[in-house]
């Protein structure tokens, strides 16, 4: 069998890389890409350590995980399409109205 | 059983390879295409590790209705206007920033990278999961144990709906 540390290697290397997309990155819809990418990742480790476990609580809470991640996606993408009527296209660092 | 490290081997660096595509294109129509690829191939990481369940759901929510809408996003906001601008912010922040990723990652990855995890074992392994059938008894549980996060999942995602309808009507 494939030991379950290496899933959770993988699960650990893809959030990195999410990460780093964050911070890399400046339009707004790459980087809720990344938040997704970050979210499947948390679902990888959560899904490997019920295996790990022989349980299945991991698979709930990542399932309930996706619910959450439709959710967001739904509100995030609204928002999206409000900022672009205001800002005509999304970058994060245009986005400064509470700089101060 | 070496047919089972070949497809894990192959869906992992699949996964690795779309991620870092993922946050190096210009075009976020690309980035939405390596998404899909990369979570089509967790998909298959997660019938590897014999949960069935989720990784259906993996393919439906995530490669399915969330990649849709976003790529839907990205095509109702025109995409050449944001190619004009350099995308990729490099320089002074873009090497902190990777400095901090890659402490962040030999942080997470020597806390998972050890032949065993402390804590006691559960009372579903593999056959028995295959005698109760996989998907009957993930339903048992999401009936029984996880009814009440079950039902919250059902209102998280009524506000949800409701929350976009409102953000994204005209004012009139």
């Amino acid at each position: 069998m494939i030991p379950v540390s290496l899933y959770m290697l993988l699960g650990a290397l893809l959030f990195s890389i999410g990460i780093l997309g964050v911070l890399i990155r400046r339009d707004a819809i790459v980087i809720f890409m990344c938040i997704e990418l970050m979210l499947s990742a948390v679902g990888l480790t959560l899904v490997s350590a019920s295996r790990y476990y022989n349980g299945l609580d991991g698979v709930i809470v990542a399932f309930l995980g996706m619910t959450v991640a439709a959710a967001e996606a739904a509100i995030g993408l609204a928002i999206f399409v409000l900022l672009h009527r205001t800002y005509k296209g999304i970058k994060v660092d245009e986005i400064n109205l509470l700089k101060g | 059983m070496i047919l089972q490290w070949i497809v894990f081997i192959l869906s992992a660096l699949f996964a690795i390879f779309s991620a870092l595509m993922m946050i190096t294109r210009k075009n976020p129509i690309h980035s939405a295409l390596f998404l899909i690829g990369n979570f089509l191939s967790v998909a298959v990481l997660y019938i590897l590790l014999g949960r069935q369940f989720i990784a259906i759901a993996q393919v439906m929510i995530y490669a399915g209705a969330i990649m849709m809408l976003i790529v839907f996003t990205i095509m109702l906001i025109s995409v050449e206007e944001l190619k004009k601008v350099s995308l990729l912010r490099f320089g002074a922040g873009g090497v902190i920033g990777l400095v901090m990723t890659v402490l962040l990652f030999g942080f997470l990855a020597s806390s998972v990278a050890v032949r065993t995890l402390p804590g006691l074992k559960g009372g579903f392994p593999l056959e028995r999961i295959q005698e109760l059938g996989p998907f009957k008894v993930i339903g048992g549980l999401l009936m029984t144990k996880y009814l009440l996060p079950f039902e919250l999942a059902s209102v998280v995602l009524l506000i949800g709906i409701i929350g976009a309808v409102i953000l994204a009507k005209k004012e009139r």
